[in-house]
C-alpha cells in the first residue's frame, strides 16, 4: 500500500469516495510510525487508541455524508499544544508528567473538523532551539540523512511529514520554528500572520512572536489545514477578529505580473552558495511563470537576531515562571523549604538552553538594564516592521532562502549557541514584524533539501499559498521523499 | 522638637465583578478551596488572560468620581516574582500607563475644615491566592479561589498629616467605592485593605523623612493604631540619634506592633514589562461619557439634595450620606412616612444608637425602612405619643411585628383631652403650694406639674398638649 505518498487533498478525496476508510488509513500511518519512528524519534507520544476511536467516528460521519475536507484525515500535533487527557510535554522533563485537563483551541478545531490525531510530536524543549537537540526526549533525525538534524523547534513535525509518517502536522513558529525545519526536511511549512491562529492552549515561549501553522507536503494541503486552524478566538486577546477566507480559493490564480522582492540582505555573505543557487533557480522559475523581480532593501534586518534574542528570552523568562513545582509538572525530591523547592525543581526540570534563555531574559528585564535592552529591542522591532511596510508598497511577496544552509550534523552546533541562533537569521524578522511566511521545497544542495522562503503582507496567506501552489504545479521538489521511508 | 507626620496610602479595593479580571471563574467569597479557580486562574500551561470589561468600567467610574483623567490607552504589565499563591509567577498589574490618572477627594477635618487629598493614580490588577499555613501540619496549603479577583489599587499623594486624616481619607474612599457600587468594601473579607507609607520630619522642614511602608492593615481602627505606633517608633529612633531605614513593615493587629519584613536592599526587582498576552486597553471618549452619564448620585450631590429638597440641616444631611445604605434607608423611610425631618431625627438618633449598641449595620437592622415609616406616620398624626413611639420602636426591634400590630396589641392610644383636663384640674387642686409658687413667678414649677400629669396619665397624655393646657389653667 502506498497510501502515504498521497497528499492530504488526495486522501480526502479517497476517503469521500470510500475507496479507503479512516480506520484503514489511520492503521496504515500507525504501522508506519511503529516501523520507522524508532530511527527518527519524531513522536513523543503515539495516541493509538485515541486515533482509532476518532477514525471510527470519522467513518460514521463519512458514511452519513457529513464529511468535511479533514474528516478522517490523520494528522499529528506538535507536543506544545495541550490535549485533554493526553501527556503534553513541550519537549521538557518539566512537563514529562503533565496530562493536560483541556484542549488547545487548535486541537479543538481539528477535532471539530473530524481530523484524527495520531500522536504528539517531538520538539526542542519549550520550542527553544533550531535543531530539535534540546528535547528531553532526545534529538529527532532528518529523514534525508539520519546523521543530520531536522531543524527546530518543530523538528518532529517536519521529520514526520517528510518521512510520510503523518500526512500533515502542526507546528509553531517563534523565530522560524515551522519554516526552518520545513526547509531542512524538504516539505512545506506556513507561519501565518501573528493573530491569525489562536494561541490558547499552545504553551507559550515568547507570546508576542509565537504563532501556530501547518506543516504539509504541499501548499494546497497547507491551505486545507489553515482553513481549519485560523480564526478569532475569544480566549486569546491577541487573535484578530477578521474573517477567515477559504484559503484554497485563490490557489489556481496565475502569477502574471506578480512582483517579487529580493532583499539584498538575504543573499549576503552568510549564505551557503549552493543554497543560493537553488534559490536563484527557483526565482527564475517564477519569472517563467510571469513574475517580475524587484531588488529591495530591508536595511535593519541585520538587527533582527540581536533584537529577537532580547525580546524572546525576556518574554520566556516570565512565561516559564509558572513551572515552579507547586501545582503541576516536575517537582524535586524532598524539598527542605520553599526556596529549595523552587531552585531544585527548576534546575532539575529545565534543560540548559531553556535555562540560558531564562537567564538572558531576566537580565534584560532587570532594573537598570530594561531601557538598554528590552526597550531598545522593541524600538528595533518597529524599525524592522517599517522596513517590511515600505517593501510591501513596491512588491507583492518577498523571497529568499529560509535557512542559510542545509541540515547540519547532529552535535555540530550544540556547543555554540550563537552559531545555532544564526540558523534563523532569515526567518526571525518576519516574527518580529508579525508577517506570514512560508518555506517551500525548491531543490537540493549536497543531497539535502533547500527551502525557498516566501514572505507575504499582513493577512496575505491566500496570496502566499497561491504563489507557493503555482510553483508546486510547475516543479516536483515537494513530491520527493527519502527512499528509505518509501 | 516638634514633629510632623507625612502619610500616603495605597488602598486595595476588590471590585465587585461577578467573574474574575482575566477569567470566567466566579469571584464569590468563601467557597471550598480551589473550587472557583479555572485553568486560567491555576496558571496552567498554555492558558491566556482575557480582560473582563466590567472591571475596566468600574475603574473608569472611580476615575470619574474623583475628577481624574481616565487613560484612553492603558497597559497591563507583568510584575514578576515567585510565591506559591501566585500561580503564574507574575501578577498582571499596571505600571507605566494606569487606567486612572491624577485626581483628588475632599475630607472633613475635626475642626470642621475641608482638606483636599491628592490621588496619584489608580490601577487595575489581579489578586493572588491565599496560603493556608495552619491547615496542614508542617505543610502549606494553597487556595486559589481569590487568584484573579480584580483589584483597584488607589495610590494617594503623601498629603495626610495625621493618622486621623488617614482614617478620614480611607473612609472617604470606602464610602465612594460603595456609592459607585464597584466594591462591597467588606473589610473582614479583605475586600478593602491598605498599605500606609509613613514618615516624620521636624515641623517646618521641606524634605520628607525616610519612610516605612506598613503592610496588611485591614480596618479603620488599625490604620490609626498602626500609623500612630509607627510615628512614635520613628520619632524615638531619630531622637535616640539613629536614622530611620527605608523598609517594609508588617502591622500585627494581635500584638499591636509593627515589625520589619524587608529592607530597601532586600527589595525585589519585579522586572515589570508590558504583558504580551493582552492588548492595550483602548477607551473612547464616547464610552467615558456614557459611563459618566450613568454614574450613581455621589455623596456630595446626595447631601445637597437632602438639604434642598427635604429641608434637612447640613449636619443631618452630612451624617445621613456618609454611608450609602444608610442614605437609602433614610430616603425610603422618609418617602414612605412623608416626614423627612422626623425620619432624620429617628434614623440619626434612636436607630443609629440601637444599631451601634448591638454592633449591627443598617442592612442588618431588624426594623426595615418600611416599618420605621409606618411608626413615624402614626407618630406624626398623633395616633401615638413620642413615649409610645419609643415603646413601639423597641418592640419592632424585638420582632413583635409592625407598628400598627404592636399599637393594636398593646392598646396604645393617647389620652383624650377631656381626660387630660380632668387630671390637670385634680393636680392643680391638690397642689396649692406649687400653684402659689408658679404665680409668684417660679416658672420652673411647670416641670413639676407636667411630670405629675404625665405620671397620672400613665404616659398616655401628649406632653405638648399637657403643657398648653397647664399654661392656660395656671394663669
Amino acid at each position: 500500500m502506498s497510501l502515504h505518498t498521497n497528499t492530504l487533498k488526495q486522501l480526502s478525496t479517497e476517503l469521500k469516495s470510500k475507496s479507503v476508510s479512516s480506520v484503514e488509513l489511520t492503521r496504515h500511518f500507525l504501522d508506519r510510525i511503529e516501523k520507522f519512528d524508532g530511527d527518527l524519534n519524531s513522536f513523543v507520544t503515539v495516541t493509538k487508541d485515541h486515533a482509532l476511536a476518532q477514525a471510527k467516528q470519522a467513518d460514521e460521519l463519512i458514511a452519513k455524508g457529513k464529511a468535511g475536507p479533514l474528516t478522517g484525515i490523520p494528522i499529528s500535533q506538535k507536543d506544545i499544544f495541550c490535549t485533554e487527557g493526553i501527556k503534553t510535554s513541550c519537549g521538557s522533563k518539566m512537563l514529562d508528567n503533565f496530562i493536560s485537563p483541556y484542549n488547545a483551541t487548535v486541537v479543538e478545531k481539528f477535532n471539530q473538523a473530524g481530523a484524527v490525531m495520531l500522536g504528539k510530536l517531538n520538539m526542542d524543549e519549550f520550542a527553544m532551539g533550531s535543531s530539535n537537540e534540546t528535547s528531553f526526549y532526545g534529538p529527532v533525525s532528518n529523514p534525508w540523512n539520519t546523521d543530520c538534524v531536522p531543524g527546530g523547534s518543530s523538528g518532529g513535525s517536519a521529520a514526520s511529514v517528510a518521512a510520510r509518517l503523518t500526512p500533515a502536522s502542526t507546528g509553531t513558529d517563534t523565530g522560524g520554528s515551522i519554516r526552518q525545519p520545513a526547509s531542512l526536511c524538504g516539505i512545506t511549512g506556513l507561519k501565518p500572520t501573528y493573530g491569525r491562529v489562536s494561541r490558547y492552549g499552545m504553551i507559550a515561549f515568547a507570546s508576542s512572536l509565537d504563532q501556530a501553522g501547518p506543516i504539509t507536503q504541499t501548499a494546497e494541503d497547507a491551505a486545507l489545514m489553515l482553513n481549519a486552524m485560523a480564526g478569532f478566538d475569544a480566549k486569546d486577546s491577541t487573535s484578530v477578529e477578521k474573517d477567515v477566507p477559504d484559503y484554497t480559493a485563490d490557489l489556481a490564480n496565475n502569477l502574471k505580473g506578480l512582483k517579487i522582492g529580493l532583499p539584498k540582505e538575504y543573499f549576503g555573505g552568510g549564505l551557503d552558495s549552493d543554497v543560493g543557487d537553488v534559490i536563484n533557480a527557483a526565482v527564475d522559475q517564477y519569472k517563467k511563470l510571469g513574475a517580475e523581480v524587484v531588488d529591495i532593501e530591508l536595511p535593519n534586518s541585520g538587527l533582527s537576531v540581536p533584537a529577537y534574542y532580547v525580546v524572546a528570552p525576556a518574554e520566556c523568562s516570565s512565561n516559564l515562571s509558572r513551572f515552579d513545582g507547586v501545582r503541576f509538572g516536575y517537582r524535586c525530591e524532598d524539598p527542605v523549604d520553599l526556596e529549595d523547592l523552587y531552585k531544585r525543581s527548576r534546575s532539575e526540570g529545565f534543560g540548559p538552553e531553556v535555562k540560558r534563555r531564562i537567564m538572558i531574559g531576566a537580565y534584560a528585564l532587570s532594573a537598570g538594564y530594561y531601557d538598554a535592552y528590552y526597550l531598545k529591542a522593541q524600538k528595533v522591532r518597529h524599525l524592522i516592521s517599517d522596513d517590511f511596510k515600505k517593501a510591501f508598497e513596491k512588491v507583492d511577496v518577498i523571497m529568499g532562502p529560509t535557512s542559510p544552509n542545509v541540515a547540519f550534523n547532529k552535535g555540530e552546533r550544540s556547543d555554540d549557541p550563537i552559531a545555532m541562533y544564526l540558523s534563523d537569521i532569515y526567518t526571525i524578522a518576519t516574527n518580529l514584524a508579525g508577517l506570514p511566511g512560508m518555506s517551500v521545497p525548491a531543490g537540493f544542495a549536497n543531497n539535502m533539501p533547500v527551502g525557498l522562503q516566501i514572505i507575504g503582507n499582513y493577512f496575505g496567506e491566500s496570496r502566499l499559498l497561491n504563489v507557493a501552489h503555482q510553483f508546486q504545479m510547475n516543479t516536483d521538489w515537494h513530491t520527493l521523499m527519502p527512499d528509505v521511508f518509501k | 522638637m516638634e514633629w510632623e507626620t507625612v502619610i500616603g496610602l495605597e488602598i486595595h479595593t476588590q471590585l465587585a465583578t461577578t467573574s474574575k479580571i482575566f477569567s470566567g471563574a466566579s469571584t464569590a467569597y468563601g467557597a471550598v478551596p480551589n473550587t472557583q479557580a479555572c485553568a486560567v486562574d491555576l496558571g496552567l500551561p498554555g492558558v491566556l488572560p482575557v480582560v473582563n470589561k466590567e472591571a475596566i468600567t468600574m475603574a473608569i467610574k472611580f476615575g470619574l468620581a474623583i475628577g481624574a483623567e481616565v487613560s484612553r490607552h492603558s497597559i497591563f504589565a507583568r510584575k514578576n516574582y515567585f510565591y506559591p499563591d501566585l500561580p503564574k509567577g507574575y501578577q498582571i498589574s499596571q505600571m507605566d500607563h494606569p487606567i486612572v490618572g491624577e485626581g483628588s477627594v475632599d475630607i472633613e477635618l475635626e475642626n470642621g475644615n475641608t482638606k483636599t487629598i491628592g490621588v496619584t493614580r489608580a490601577h487595575l490588577e489581579e489578586d493572588a491566592g491565599k496560603s493556608l499555613h495552619d491547615a496542614y501540619d508542617g505543610m502549606t496549603g494553597i487556595d486559589l479561589n481569590r487568584a484573579g479577583t480584580p483589584l483597584l489599587e488607589i495610590v494617594s499623594e503623601p498629603d495626610m498629616r495625621s493618622a486621623k486624616e488617614a482614617v478620614a481619607y480611607m473612609k472617604k474612599i470606602h464610602s465612594l467605592v460603595r456609592y459607585l457600587e464597584i466594591s462591597d468594601g467588606n473589610m473582614q473579607e479583605g475586600s478593602f485593605r491598605c498599605d500606609a507609607n509613613v514618615s516624620v520630619r521636624p515641623k517646618g522642614q521641606k524634605e520628607f523623612g525616610t519612610r516605612a511602608e506598613l503592610k496588611n492593615i485591614n480596618s479603620f481602627k488599625n490604620v490609626e493604631k498602626a500609623i500612630n505606633l509607627e510615628v512614635l517608633r520613628q520619632i524615638e529612633v531619630i531622637e535616640s540619634g539613629d536614622e530611620v531605614v527605608q523598609e517594609t513593615r508588617l502591622y500585627d493587629a494581635d500584638k499591636n506592633e509593627t515589625r520589619s519584613m524587608r529592607s530597601k536592599e532586600e527589595a525585589m526587582d519585579y522586572r515589570y514589562f508590558p504583558d504580551p498576552d493582552l492588548l492595550p486597553v483602548e477607551v473612547t471618549d464616547a464610552e467615558i461619557s456614557d459611563i459618566q452619564d450613568h454614574l450613581p448620585e455621589l455623596p456630595a450631590a446626595k447631601q445637597a439634595r437632602f438639604e434642598k429638597d427635604m429641608g434637612l440641616s447640613t449636619y443631618d444631611a452630612a451624617i445621613l450620606t456618609v454611608d450609602k445604605d444608610l442614605a437609602s434607608y433614610f430616603e425610603e423611610a422618609a418617602d414612605k412616612s412623608g416626614e423627612a425631618k422626623l425620619t432624620a431625627n429617628w434614623v440619626i438618633g434612636d436607630l443609629s444608637g440601637r444599631l451601634n449598641k448591638d454592633d449591627k449595620t443598617i442592612n442588618q437592622s431588624p426594623i426595615s425602612a418600611d416599618m420605621l415609616a409606618g411608626m413615624l406616620k402614626r407618630l406624626a398624626e398623633n395616633a401615638i405619643t413620642s413615649k409610645m413611639a419609643k415603646e413601639v420602636f423597641e418592640a419592632m426591634w424585638n420582632g413583635e411585628g409592625d407598628a400598627d400590630t404592636i399599637i393594636e396589641k398593646r392598646g396604645l392610644k393617647p389620652a383624650d383631652s377631656g381626660e387630660v383636663e380632668k387630671i390637670i384640674d385634680d393636680i392643680i387642686a391638690s397642689n396649692p403650694d406649687q400653684v402659689e409658687q408658679f404665680k409668684a413667678g417660679k416658672g420652673k414649677v411647670m416641670g413639676f406639674f407636667v411630670g405629675q400629669v404625665m405620671k397620672a396619665s400613665k404616659g398616655k397624655a401628649d406632653p405638648a398638649q399637657v403643657n398648653k393646657l397647664l399654661t392656660e389653667k395656671l394663669k
